[in-house]
């Protein structure tokens, strides 16, 4: 494929993707929302005021009730007294890592699927449809459950059991996505030209698959911090103390009446993270596609 | 109501049924108006034949659009009015639109199989359509329905009824269309090329149809179409459009006999017309050269329908049996209607789908090829699709897709193939600048000459040209046939044409076959065929083309009574091969039944 990237005409430089990403507005506050929240996770050790597990003594009030936000507490504390920010911080590691590595995982283990069966066709092409019209029936969170228990349940089990549910559906779309783009003429005519399968896969295939892909992956970030969120809940997904958007939801959505902000800070954070995938990743689709040049 | 009495008032009146005036069209496309239709003004009488001639891009349809209220979100009437019996119908809210619409305007497209419902019965549309305009009870609708089934002619009326639009053919369901259209006598009929996806046989009769209705109903009628030859049969009077303005109106016979405008005169000159074939005459390559391509007793068949073990009751003979060959520097013509096999044979000579038989190019058979010879034998055979934009990667530069194939054959360094395919950009007519720019950048005509460049590039001995210019304007098809023509003087690259166009084949090939249900009926010389024509179905294929010219006045057409027969046979029923009689000098002709 070497003398492929570097064949005459390059298309668009990345540097003019880039650059025509930028000048988007929703793409630019797309990515300052994911940037503060990888900062964020990543340099939580230094900008946590406190630990994640620790149970502070001034974290409660005299009643024993979770402080609101304000004061030394960002976010007000939980039921146990423990700084809420630190936990959103800390949490945020837990969720990126499901939401982007898994549903990463995910999106790569359907469109190989997808495509495969939809290239290849014939009895592969079969075995593998029917394989994913049964792991489709099979509800996702019994097999999840069944394989966290089978496991020592830990954060890249979690993340691996979310990947090996969440593929289905994605292979569903790529392949009737990769059918019908086989039948188009453009992929006879390389035929005509001699085109081996593997340039017709890579060249020819893959590329008109990006934007499907790209709305998939995007949309899958807000399922599958959920789904790690139910996990977490039915016991058999990230383990306590260790903190992540969707348990901290979990944990505290009986005293919601009480402490509506343990709900409402992690749940808004949820979405916000989404929403901003959903328009870099929207934005991206748009700047990568040349039918759609000189539209921005 | 005014309207009302003047749309009872006898044909011919003074005042005109439809008058146009100053109609302005503009669409608003991110934030800038751009015209589509510009100060367009003509006028209508009852029962007479308009036909709005163009090429792509000239605002016809919009014009059309415009009159029925069906214009798109972004796209609006600025200013002028469309007055039908003295009612502004551009101005009209739309529910008062909706009444008028089918009841006085009516309108046929292009596509009948995408206007009708493909989940409802023919019977159930027409009647929906007849009780949405008029308080009738179902009984009353239906009687209707069949009455104007019979009008188009349809047989077996009460049958279609219970029908839905696949079991009908192309014709059939066009016929329902304007049975639709009809029912409801409307006093203005819109048709949006209605015969343009129609074959030659198929359009002859709907045109005449069309005339012959008019001629009872006093309907006034719209034609839009591309087709010179069309407008010359069927119109009475003629306004040529081009870039949303009005070029030139004539009554047909003085539009044709004397043009006033350049325009005009250009586009008239480009259409293809029969029997101008013989002034091109240039001698026949010989015949003891090898040939580039044989074919001697290919197959192409495809089973279809599953009995209760799965297995194919029936079988597809697309093609059934052919043979001939095409010889070094020589157009090859193939012709016949939809659904005849004429693509199918090309694609499994260019091996897209599995054939029996014997099929070779250059001396190599096809079925005994490796993977690696399968890939070399694609460097002497290229195909040229009747769509640019859909044989064209929409995601790769033109630059790329012309220097692609010596890409795929491994050949030259990058920068060799960049100059090669700069050369090939000037060669048909595009300059090598515009190699960074992507397929929907450029017009049809400059999608096929990339096209054309890129089935060079690997400098093949035959190129397919499958319906390669049937999707293009007349006066781009001239120029791209002309480029066609000047590549095989200089390269003595061989073509297979496959065309449904009697007139444009009669252009640019040396020899042909006729193609019926997957067989050849006729072959021979291109002055054999067309000079001499002895099957009755190559006779029946040249006498349905429409011909450019009002005065000509031609004997009306003996129409088939039965349905077309189909190519789909039992499986163990093969269907009677026919046998070719050589009659002299090479022309082959088939048993007539």
């Amino acid at each position: 494929m070497a003398d492929l990237t570097q064949s005459l005409t390059a298309p668009a430089p990345p540097a003019g993707a880039l650059r025509r990403l930028l000048r988007r507005k929703l793409a630019l506050f797309g990515l300052a929302i994911i940037a503060l929240v990888v900062g964020g996770a990543i340099f939580a050790p230094w900008i946590a005021p406190f630990a994640p597990d620790e149970q502070l003594f001034e974290g409660l009030t005299l009643f024993g009730e979770p402080m609101p936000p304000g004061g030394d507490f960002l976010m007000g504390t939980d039921l146990l007294g423990r700084d809420l920010f630190t936990r959103m911080l800390y949490g945020a590691q837990t969720s990126l890592l499901i939401g982007v590595v898994a549903n990463g995982v995910a999106l790569l283990i359907g469109t190989f699927v997808g495509v495969l069966a939809g290239f290849l066709r014939g009895w592969v092409g079969a075995v593998l449809m029917r394989f994913t019209d049964l792991m489709m029936a099979f509800p996702a969170l019994l097999l999840a459950i069944c394989l966290a228990a089978i496991f020592q349940p830990s954060l890249w089990i979690v993340a691996m059991v979310i990947a090996l549910v969440n593929w289905v559906q994605t292979a569903r779309v790529v392949y009737t996505e990769t059918t019908s783009l086989s039948e188009r003429e453009f992929i006879a005519a390389e035929r005509t030209l001699g085109a081996s399968r593997t340039r017709i896969l890579f060249k020819h295939i893959l590329p008109h698959l990006v934007p499907t892909l790209i709305v998939w992956g995007t949309l899958g970030i807000s399922v599958t911090v959920l789904l790690e969120a139910t996990l977490s809940f039915l016991g058999v997904g990230v383990q306590p103390p260790t903190p992540s958007w969707g348990n901290i939801i979990f944990e505290n959505q009986t005293y919601f009446q009480a402490a509506p902000w343990l709900v409402f800070i992690p749940g808004a954070a949820i979405l916000l993270l989404a929403l901003a995938f959903n328009l870099v990743g929207d934005a991206l689709r748009d700047v990568l596609d040349p039918t759609q040049r000189g539209n921005d | 109501m005014t309207t009302a009495q003047s749309a009872t008032a006898p044909s011919g009146a003074a005042d005109p049924l439809l008058s146009v005036r100053d109609l302005t069209v503009t669409v608003k496309d991110r934030g800038i108006i751009r015209p589509l239709v510009a100060d367009l003004s003509f006028e209508l009488a009852a029962g007479e034949t308009l036909a709005i001639a163009g090429e792509s891009g000239s605002g016809k349809s919009i014009t059309s659009l415009a009159i029925m209220g069906l214009l798109p979100n972004n796209v609006s009437v600025t200013s002028g009015q469309a007055l039908l019996e003295g009612t502004d119908l551009p101005s009209l809210p739309e529910r008062q639109m909706r009444a008028w619409r089918g009841a006085r305007v009516a309108m046929i497209f292009q596509e009948p199989m995408t206007s009708l419902n493909p989940v409802h019965t023919i019977g159930s549309q027409m009647t929906e359509v007849i009780r949405a305009h008029e308080a009738v009870s179902i009984g009353a609708a239906r009687a209707a329905s069949i009455e104007a089934l019979r009008k188009v002619r349809i047989p077996e009326p009460e049958r279609r009824m219970k029908q839905y639009p696949h079991e009908l053919s192309g014709g059939m369901r066009q016929r329902v269309m304007i049975a639709m259209a009809l029912a409801l006598r409307p006093s203005l009929l819109i048709a949006d090329e209605p015969t343009t996806a129609l074959d030659v046989t198929v359009q002859r009769e709907v045109l005449e149809l069309l005339r012959d209705l008019q001629k009872e109903t006093g309907t006034a009628i719209i034609l839009i179409t591309h087709d010179m030859g069309v407008v010359a049969e069927c119109a009475d009077r003629v306004v040529v459009m081009r870039h949303g303005r009005m070029v030139e109106t004539a009554p047909v016979n003085q539009l044709f006999s004397a043009p006033s405008h350049d325009y005009t005169r250009a586009l008239l000159a480009a259409v293809p017309r029969l029997g101008t074939g013989a002034r091109r005459a240039k001698p026949l390559p010989p015949v003891t050269n090898a040939p580039v391509a044989k074919l001697v007793n290919a197959r192409v068949h495809f089973d279809i329908g599953a009995n209760f073990f799965g297995r194919p009751t029936h079988r597809v003979h697309a093609v059934e049996g052919i043979s001939f060959d095409i010889r070094p520097g020589e157009t090859f013509g193939l012709v016949g209607e939809s659904g005849c096999g004429k693509s199918t044979v090309a694609k499994s000579l260019a091996g897209l789908v599995p054939h029996q038989g014997h099929i070779e190019v250059d001396g190599q058979a096809l079925t005994a090829l490796t993977t690696q010879g399968k890939r070399d034998i694609c460097r002497n055979i290229q195909m040229v699709f009747q769509d640019p934009m859909a044989a064209l990667d929409p995601r790769m530069t033109v630059g790329e897709a012309v220097s692609e194939p010596l890409l795929i054959h491994g050949i030259g360094t990058a920068k060799e193939r960049h100059a090669c395919a700069a050369e090939l950009f000037d060669r048909v007519g595009l300059t090598p600048e515009q190699m960074s720019r992507y397929p929907h950048e450029f017009s049809g005509g400059q999608r096929q000459r990339i096209c054309v460049a890129r089935a060079l590039a690997l400098k093949p001995k035959l190129i397919i040209c499958d319906e390669s210019v049937s999707a293009l304007d007349v006066s781009v098809q001239s120029q791209v046939l002309q480029l066609l023509e000047e590549l095989q003087r200089e390269t003595d690259v061989s073509y297979l044409f496959i065309s449904h166009d009697m007139a444009v084949v009669e252009n640019v090939v040396d020899r042909l076959a006729v193609m019926y249900l997957g067989q050849i009926v006729e072959m021979g010389t291109r002055d054999q065929v067309f000079g001499d024509p002895r099957h009755s179905y190559t006779k029946r294929l040249l006498d349905a083309v429409p011909i450019p010219d009002p005065a000509r006045k031609r004997q009306p057409y003996a129409r088939p009574t039965t349905e077309i027969p189909s190519p789909i046979h039992r499986i163990g029923t093969p269907p009677d091969r026919l046998k070719l009689h050589n009659v002299g000098d090479g022309h082959f002709v088939a048993d007539d039944h």
